[in-house]
């Protein structure tokens, strides 16, 4: 099957600076696929690639097999939710979703109809007539949303979409999205700098750094066996225990990284690992409690059911986890 | 304890005059208000709307053709004046320059003001300001004389298209009837020349602002939806750039309808309003018609205004 996006040794250098170094990528037809890195990690202009607004520099992008770099935005059956909705201000919600139809020469009774199909599936029936300043945030988003899906796009393209959304919103959002994409079958891709927003949505998730990619998967295997140290710090915030700590353990490596939330505090039995410490701090967060514990100099961070009870600062104890929720690292 | 004194919860007054008048202000914005507003306004009440109540007065007098006297009787006499023959031939043709002017101004200031919004930056966009505002910090007459030397005959447009072999071309140019003449300096192309060379700062610098306004992801979210150039420059770059484009047109047309010393210095000797306003004022003596030639561009402004409202220019502000 022609992937929906292919991405063979691709490269987006400005000047000096390598926004976008040798990157190799398939995204599958269909596929809800994340982008995932913190600022300036090459993730937007990865995107920016595929919409048209940036020539690589080196390499070769496909779109459903056909050849892209030289090929103009306009030319490109590839829409583009943007991080700031970048709606027109000086036209009404309806101009503003009915535009692609517009320039493609639609007439005016068919986009019409078309724009306001594309609003009711965004849940705004009759926000044709308002101006994009009269609307919220949330509602200028699905705007953004449904002018982007009214054009029937290969493949949606969305820039942190729901990056200026409050926290309801937001997950509100996400799997209004993730239900939208499953039953339109259009290939999404989406870029976000927030771990928690690609792990839920994304069938596979690409994890950026400095211009490259640091792992691809499932959000499974990104989240439980990250394959770089920077990965496991970035995706969930793992512990990364040093060689030093894995030898006192007896498990010879490198480095492993081990979740919060796989460690329990006090208790251990014959088949567990187990680590003392000191409690340096804590901190209530709702679900979970986290706890600071220093291991002989190691820092190791455990995410504990709010139905457990707290150690005091100071207090000393023992970790204890699972063989198999330590994951080896061949970096160190 | 450190050597800083503990702050206190909150502050005594400060007894001083200024203390105690800062204070006042700012239990009371309106006052303030009032105070810095005050005296412009009363400025543009009384000197400027004043003295253009009393020019609408004068306006509606008439004079006596056989005394020279102003006859301070109401009367559209002096209305019905500019209508003859060779006053409305004056109006016709300041409009006519005015508004050419003002089209080529725009179509020439566009690229400029675009290239200075969209991709100018640090370095550049400083020597793009200083090519702008350099001209203005030059005399005027001393721009408008310098032009009368360059279009003259034996000036170095001349020289230039003799040396190209192209007199041929600025000699058919010259030919054509009205806008042609003896030279550039004495024909109505040199005075459209000079017009748009002096107030192109002008147009540039509001389209400039209106297009530093435009997000350059509008341009960008046209060309992904599927746009091409000439439609994204059609719907959204034309539209958002209109309140700026109608402003500077607000300058240059407004300027060249009031303007009397570019065509007396550049031009052929047929007046426009500003000199027949400056005759008969002067030498004619005739300050009624003087004030209703006035008149004619502050109604045609009205007029441009009214219709650039109406066709939604400023919708995007």
């Amino acid at each position: 099957m022609t992937a929906a996006v292919l991405f063979e040794n691709v490269s987006r250098h400005f000047g000096a600076v390598k926004a976008v170094d040798a990157v190799d990528l398939e995204i599958a037809a269909g596929e809800f696929f994340a982008m995932l890195g913190p600022s300036g990690s090459g993730k937007t202009t990865c995107l920016r690639l595929m919409a048209g607004f940036e020539q690589p520099t080196g390499g070769h992008i496909e779109i459903f097999g056909e050849t892209a770099e030289g090929v103009p935005p306009y030319r490109r059956s590839v829409n583009t939710v943007f991080q700031d909705y970048a709606l027109f201000p000086h036209l009404s919600i309806l101009d503003n979703v009915a535009y692609g139809l517009m320039v493609k020469g639609i007439g005016k009774e068919e986009r019409r109809k078309a724009a306001e199909d594309a609003l009711a599936m965004v849940k705004l029936p009759g926000y044709g007539q308002r101006r994009p300043g009269q609307l919220s945030g949330g509602q200028r988003q699905r705007v953004a949303l449904a002018r982007a899906l009214v054009n029937k796009p290969k493949v949606l393209l969305l820039d942190e979409p729901l990056g200026a959304l409050d926290l309801k919103l937001r997950e509100q959002m996400q799997e209004e999205l993730k239900t939208l994409q499953k039953s339109l079958g259009i290939t999404f891709v989406f870029v976000t700098h927030d771990q928690g927003e690609a792990l839920s949505m994304a069938d596979r998730i690409a994890v950026f750094n400095d211009g490259k990619i640091q792992q691809l998967g499932t959000p499974e295997d990104i989240y439980k066996r990250p394959q770089t140290r920077f990965v496991a710090d970035f995706v969930g915030s793992s512990n990364v225990l040093s060689s030093a700590t894995c030898a006192r353990l007896g498990v010879p490596a490198k480095a492993a990284s081990l979740r919060p939330e796989a460690i329990a505090i006090g208790t251990s039995w014959a088949e567990q690992l187990s680590l003392p410490g000191t409690v340096t701090a804590r901190s209530f967060l709702g679900a979970t409690n986290r706890v600071s514990v220093d291991c002989s100099g190691e820092k190791i961070i455990v995410a504990s059911p709010a139905a457990m009870p707290v150690p005091d600062i100071g207090a000393e104890v023992q970790l204890a986890f699972s063989r198999n929720d330590l994951h080896l690292m061949e970096e160190a | 304890m450190s050597a800083l004194v503990t702050p206190a919860t909150i502050l005594p007054n400060r007894p001083s005059l200024t203390g105690r008048l800062s204070d006042f202000l700012w239990k009371h914005p309106h006052v303030l208000l009032a105070i810095l507003l005050g005296p412009p306004v009363l400025w543009l009440g009384i000197i400027y709307l004043g003295s253009l109540f009393a020019l609408l007065l004068q306006s509606f007098f008439s004079i006596d053709d056989f005394s020279g006297l102003i006859n301070y009787e109401f009367t559209f006499a002096t209305y019905m004046q500019l209508l003859s023959d060779a006053n409305f031939d004056i109006i016709v043709r300041t409009v006519t320059m005015a508004a050419v002017v003002t089209i080529f101004s725009a179509l020439i200031a566009f690229p400029i003001a675009y290239y200075a919004a969209r991709y100018a930056k640090g370095k550049w966009k400083a020597v793009f300001y200083l090519g702008i505002m350099l001209p203005l910090w030059s005399s005027y007459l001393v721009k408008i004389y310098a032009w009368k030397l360059i279009l003259a005959k034996e000036g170095i447009l001349t020289w230039a298209f003799t040396k190209l072999h192209l007199l041929w071309l600025l000699d058919g140019w010259l030919s054509l009837p009205i806008i042609g003449g003896n030279s550039l300096s004495v024909s109505y192309t040199g005075t459209f020349l000079v017009f748009v060379y002096v107030w192109m700062p002008f147009m540039i610098l509001p389209i400039q602002a209106a297009l530093e306004r435009v997000p350059g992801n509008l341009i960008e979210a046209s060309s992904d939806l599927g746009g091409t150039p000439q439609q994204t420059f059609r719907h959204v770059l034309f539209p958002l750039a209109l309140p700026g484009i109608v402003a500077g047109s607000i300058f240059t047309f407004s300027l060249t309808l009031g303007d009397y010393i570019i065509p007396q210095i550049v031009g052929s000797s047929r007046l426009f309003i500003g000199q027949a306003v400056y005759a008969q004022q002067g030498t004619a003596g005739n300050i009624p018609l003087a004030a209703a030639f006035t008149v004619v561009p502050i109604v045609i402004m009205g007029l441009y205004l009214w219709m650039a409202k109406r066709m939604g220019a400023f919708d995007a502000l």
